[in-house]
């Protein structure tokens, strides 16, 4: 047998990355193939912005180019992007029909009724809470169960002020919230609806008081589109999209973990915690990686889509296998 | 005139079966491919190929039951084409979606049992497109007609792939219609089944023509029925 020096071996690291070489090379020349033929795909593949790009109001956070960016430097998705694709089942389960059904909602006069476990419960007009609390702009991501995420500008405040106008009683552990019930509206809440109507989400109370939990009324400065929930819904930027319930009519404190939506039709699927975790995967859809909308390829999910600086404190002890 | 007569669906199916790729090219172009546009084309193309499988398994029963033999013509066309879908499919989600990152694509085609479906249902298909020549078909003789039995294995598993990731049945039954009409196509198969699906289809045809013609000179022990029922 004729020897081979080990001289002549390829290190496994040269070989790997050659490998990758190749790999990346393949990529390139399929990608700059694509990239060249243009179209939707060609931009999204070549990263040119699309030709709805972002010429929104350039307040807030914006930089000296008017493009929003969050705190790693990614930037915002478009107004139209973010108000026309949408899970808003109450409509239809087509994210892309979203827009077009809700676009006669009446998000005007509304009212969110705060009770439960509280020494002070009151009923808000919308005008109300716009007035009463500071609109702030924030730059979230938000990162969707179905493995997509975005990086949205908000405009709202943060719940905690809301529940301390209200003031909390000492039995009081969580918080639940109800979406608006009205089957005129809702074209998907038509009787024998496979959905247990209405929407209903929850939060631990300290989840709640987190400064990062927003109530959203508004997007890119303006008034909240009826798409995303007008007039008034939530942000919880560490858990899965669902967790953000929209249309909200109802906010209630109570001693009990409330039920929620989409924990009661799948429980295995979606726990009551629902945090973004890479480690737990769904049964359907990557949780380890997501596709940032108006990209190609995927990108690492960040644990708690990364806000665990800010929130990995509060399941301190806990095992989120267990408790997803 | 009698070229068209002779070759209709030969037509309708190269036309047809084009389309959703000719459509998806065309929305590239008019940004008509929603905000994520990968997921659409993988949904798309996931759909297109799904339909021409199944169509390709209704050839043999259009032929043994409604007695239409020119379907049996089609059989290679719909299920290359089918195959053309699936690999158009695979392609978008590992190079477009996973940008060819095998770690990471096997560790998803692992953890979820649609994927796995979809992937075997691809693997099973693959020797069957290979040997759809008329070389191969000569090659392997009998043993061909057994090989091509293995796409009865491939749609069921096809359709559970898409039936496993749909958030809900209830609500999008897209999945339980195709598992149906594909249980159906292959119940059709069996001799017994067959038999009887081509006795109804022969009196289901009669009735019918009989009512259209409505000449009750020519069918004379059916001129009762027809003159009654003529309003």
């Amino acid at each position: 047998m004729q020897k081979i020096r080990s001289s002549e071996i390829t290190p496994e690291h040269v070989y790997l990355s050659r490998r990758r070489f190749m790999r990346l090379g393949a990529l390139a020349l399929g990608s700059t193939a694509l990239t060249a033929c243009g179209g939707q795909l060609g931009e999204t593949l070549g990263g040119r912005p699309a030709p709805a790009a972002p010429t929104e109001p350039t307040d807030g956070a914006a930089n000296a180019l008017g493009i929003k960016r969050d705190e790693f430097g990614d930037p915002a998705n478009s107004f139209e992007t973010i108000s026309t694709y949408n899970n808003y089942y109450e409509f239809t389960e087509d994210k892309e029909g979203v827009a077009r059904l809700a676009a006669n909602f009446k998000a005007e006069p509304w009212t969110v009724t705060v009770g439960g476990l509280v020494n002070n419960p009151r009923t808000y007009d919308i005008d109300d809470l716009r007035r009463k609390f500071d609109q702030e702009e924030r730059i979230y991501r938000l990162r969707c169960v179905e493995g997509w995420s975005m990086v949205i500008p908000w405009i709202g405040f943060p719940l905690h002020k809301l529940l301390k106008d209200v003031q909390p009683k000492a039995e009081a552990k969580y918080v639940r919230f109800e979406s608006l019930l009205d089957p005129k509206q809702y074209p998907n809440q038509r009787p024998l609806s496979f959905y247990p109507w209405p929407y209903t989400e929850g939060l631990r109370l300290d989840e709640a008081m987190h400064d990062l939990t927003l109530m959203v009324t508004g997007l890119y400065g303006k008034p909240l589109p009826n798409s995303n929930g007008a007039p008034l819904r939530l942000a919880v930027p560490w858990k899965y999209g669902f967790k953000s319930i929209k249309a909200i009519v109802k906010i209630e404190l109570t001693a009990e973990q409330p039920k929620t939506l989409w924990n009661t039709l799948a429980p295995h699927e979606y726990g009551f915690y629902s945090n973004v975790n890479p480690q737990r995967p769904h049964p359907r859809w990557s949780q380890a990686t997501e596709r940032r909308i108006g990209e190609s390829g995927r990108r690492p999910t960040l644990m708690f889509n990364g806000y665990a600086e800010q929130v990995a404190g509060l399941y301190a002890g806990m095992d989120l296998q267990e408790n997803y | 005139m009698s070229w068209l007569r002779a070759n209709w669906l030969r037509l309708v199916v190269h036309i047809g079966a084009l389309v959703p790729l000719g459509v998806i090219i065309l929305d590239n172009y008019r940004y008509n491919l929603t905000a994520n546009p990968i997921q659409e084309i993988t949904a798309r193309t996931g759909k297109a190929a799904l339909v021409l499988l199944v169509l390709s398994l209704a050839c043999t029963p259009l032929n043994t039951v409604f007695g239409f033999r020119q379907a049996l013509r089609m059989r290679r066309a719909l299920g290359l084409y089918g195959f053309m879908y699936v690999a158009l499919h695979l392609a978008v989600f590992a190079v477009l979606d996973y940008g060819l990152d095998l770690r990471l694509i096997g560790q998803t085609i692992a953890e979820k049992y649609y994927i796995v479906a979809g992937f075997l249902a691809f693997l099973i298909l693959i020797p069957l497109a290979v040997t759809s020549t008329r070389g191969w078909m000569a090659r392997l003789g009998k043993r061909w007609k057994s090989l091509h039995k293995l796409v009865y294995l491939a749609v069921p598993l096809a359709v559970a792939h898409f039936a496993l990731l749909v958030k809900s049945l209830s609500s999008r039954p897209e999945p339980l219609i195709f598992g149906a009409v594909t249980i159906a196509l292959l119940a059709l198969r069996i001799p017994e089944v067959r038999r009887a699906g081509a006795n109804y289809a022969s009196k289901l045809r009669y009735s019918i023509r009989g009512a259209r013609r409505f000449s009750p000179t020519q069918r004379p022990h059916c001129a009762e029925n027809t003159t009654n029922s003529s309003s």
